[in-house]
């Protein structure tokens, strides 16, 4: 789960991580009498959006005459951006943060994740600050500095004496190397404390004053975790993910939108990806990803189907079920079922393999609804393209 | 011969009393398994399909001398399970669950590490060695035996893949699913050095995804130490960059994990790749020169 800006910086505060002074803002009244408040030579307003990029799409505005911040709140407000990260439809903005500027004399790049490999936290830093550390990695990986953290220990001060060295930190400003050994060690329990799947400042600046301040913030928290967190529950905003992603969410299914046109419902992760690339072998695109899980009932298959439908791009629908543990001859069904029940006016093909298939492709035939039975794979796939037509 | 788990194998079902680990349980008894011991809290002196229950994992070693613990227990209490079972001399853990909090698995690997036992999953369907042992949630009768090794981060993709190789009459040997999860216990190059091994195992199908470098790293291992043919699909070449694709670890982040760049690396390391995963049984076959 993504959180907002304003909010991560929150938690910065919590965890004395220093940040700007700042608030979360959705009116211009309400943004007058915090400038008013902030009163500072330098205000910095930017648009809320779980979205990178903001800066060069006209996101962020800076101003120092403190009269002119309702006119930006309420240019903003309402405003769709469109960034890299967006696609072409853009995100509107809903909600704004403002405060203060900082006078910056240095930008430096810090964040915390998991290594995969290893399984231990690492910390990634670099003096290249202000960029996207991908583009560093690429061109200048000698910049990027990792240094993992023993898990069973934590964060130690010789952890954050390695990354400030390798930075060099003393020669460029030694006031605040301690601050900044202490900012990754409260960078690391908030981490662990919250759990997080991601944690990024980009840019970390030391300011002309010399002091450290997280200028941008961005923090991810792990799903399977949030049950431990009803405070990060509660910062999760619906207007940032897609309505049907919600929809299929409340009803224990695995769905993302894509941009093609053939619907899929599959049991398991692998399979459900696996079908999506084998419609792209047979010449199409796939409209989304959906995982209806182990136990594909009536229900969870109607709520798939409703789902589909509501996608105006799905032209054909493709089934892909491997029972397992699950016998085919009920999904089977649980499809005709749920096919009476959701009007169904896309060419329909379904494939069942596994446990009682015969006996599954039998009922499904004899039903009387207008669909297409396969047995494998590839043959199912190329069905349903037929039917469909080739992607444009 | 056989990888990990055989007709000797003593297992203990962590779990064994909810609407999974009884199921299951039972299901794996059926196949032939010998399930000889449950643990759930508390519930000491019950009998779930004939096997007897016992509060803890130390118990549970002490009577039956199990040696292998198979883990539904739900995520919250999980990583305890996977501890509980390392500490009471368990030597090989096969984790079902799905949706382990990671920082979980980052304290639970950590403890694991230097300690002499196996951890395979957690988010897996588990460890069968076909005729002998199955010790998970994969159907058993879409298995034949046979001469293939099976290792996979997915689940229903990799029945896909077994029911190929029964269909086509080459058989499995051990299919081995080490799970969806970013941080997992044992890795695709642990299992490739174990098929290497195994004299019944004369060629390995490996099914990867989208995210990390488990499948680069695979490929390495493979060019130097792999004589056995390899085929191999990576599920995602569709999916798009920064989202979850169901697996917790199936995601493209910064432009790294893409399904292309470890097909490239696969192909590289001279293993044979499918894009069609309906054809990973027939390039099996090939490979084998059948």
């Amino acid at each position: 789960m993504n959180v907002h800006e304003f909010q991560a910086k929150q938690l910065f505060g919590q965890f004395g991580v220093p940040v700007p002074r700042g608030r979360e803002i959705t009116s211009p009244e309400v943004g007058a009498a915090w400038a008013q408040e902030l009163n500072t030579p330098v205000f910095v307003i930017k648009a809320q959006i779980h979205a990178g990029g903001r800066g060069k799409a006209g996101g962020v505005k800076i101003t120092k005459d403190q009269s002119a911040v309702p006119g930006l709140v309420k240019e903003l407000i309402g405003k769709t951006l469109i960034t890299h990260q967006t696609g072409p439809k853009g995100r509107e903005v809903r909600r704004l943060l403002i405060e203060e500027g900082a006078a910056i004399a240095k930008e430096l790049y810090v964040s915390l994740l998991v290594d995969r490999d290893s399984g231990w936290p690492v910390f990634i830093a670099s003096t290249e600050g202000g960029m996207e550390i991908e583009e560093v990695a690429a061109h200048k990986p000698e910049k990027i500095i990792r240094e993992a953290i023993d898990p069973a220990v934590g964060f130690q001060s010789y952890n954050g004496r390695n990354v400030a060295f390798a930075l060099g930190l003393p020669a460029m400003e030694p006031a605040v190397v301690n601050p900044f050994i202490q900012m990754l060690g409260n960078l690391y329990r908030l981490f662990m404390e919250k759990n997080a799947a991601m944690v990024e400042i980009n840019p970390l600046v030391i300011t002309a004053d010399k002091k450290l301040i997280a200028l941008d913030g961005k923090v991810s928290f792990d799903d399977n975790a949030l049950f431990r967190h009803a405070d990060v529950q509660q910062m999760r905003d619906l207007n940032e993910e897609d309505p049907l992603e919600i929809e299929a969410g409340e009803n224990n299914l695995n769905y993302i939108k894509l941009d093609g046109n053939i619907g899929c419902m599959v049991n398991g992760a692998g399979l459900a990806m696996a079908t999506m690339d084998v419609i792209k072998l047979a010449g199409s695109e796939p409209a989304n990803f959906l995982d209806v899980g182990g136990g594909a009932t009536k229900e969870t298959v109607a709520a798939g189907f409703r789902i589909l439908l509501k996608d105006p791009n799905v032209k054909g629908i493709f089934i892909n079920i491997f029972g397992g543990i699950v016998r085919c001859e009920r999904i089977a069904h649980g499809v005709i079922e749920a096919a009476k029940e959701v009007k169904i006016n896309v060419p329909l093909v379904v494939r069942l393999q596994g446990t009682n298939a015969d006996e599954g492709r039998k009922l499904l035939a004899e039903s009387g609804l207008k669909l297409e039975v396969a047995n494998d794979l590839w043959e199912a796939a190329q069905k349903i393209v037929k039917l469909t037509g080739k992607a444009a | 011969m056989s990888i990990l788990v055989n007709k000797n194998t003593r297992v203990v079902v962590q779990g064994i009393t909810g609407k999974e680990g009884s199921f299951h349980a039972a299901q794996c008894k059926a196949y032939g398994t010998q399930i000889i011991a449950g643990v759930t809290p508390g519930k000491a002196g019950q009998e779930v399909e004939g096997i007897p229950v016992f509060n803890t994992v130390r118990d549970a070693v002490k009577k039956t001398q199990c040696d292998t613990s198979l883990i539904f227990v739900p995520p919250p209490f999980c990583a305890d399970a996977i501890l509980e079972a390392a500490d009471a001399g368990i030597t090989l853990v096969i984790c079902i669950t799905e949706g382990i909090p990671v920082n979980d698995m980052v304290k639970v690997k950590r403890a694991l590490r230097g300690k002499d036992v196996r951890l395979i999953g957690p988010n897996c369907p588990g460890v069968i060695t076909v005729d002998e042992a199955k010790i998970g949630i994969m159907p058993g009768f879409i298995h034949k035996k046979g001469v293939v090794g099976v290792v996979s981060r997915s689940g229903t993709l990799t029945y896909e893949a077994v029911h190929q190789l029964s269909t086509l009459g080459l058989g499995e040997t051990t299919c081995v699913g080490i799970g969806g999860d970013p941080v997992n216990g044992t890795g695709f190059v642990d299992v490739l050095a174990l098929f290497e091994k195994d004299p019944e195992t004369q060629a390995i199908v490996m099914i990867g995804e989208i995210g990390g470098d488990a499948e680069e790293k695979a490929a390495e291992f493979i060019k130097k130490n792999v004589k056995k043919p390899v085929v191999s699909f990576i599920a995602g070449i569709t999916a798009p960059p920064g989202r979850r694709m169901g697996h917790a670890g199936a995601i493209i982040s910064g432009g790294k994990g893409t399904a292309t760049e470890k097909m490239k690396s696969l192909e590289a390391a001279g293993v044979r790749v499918v894009n069609n995963p309906a054809e990973i049984g027939n390039a099996v076959k090939v490979a084998l020169g059948r």
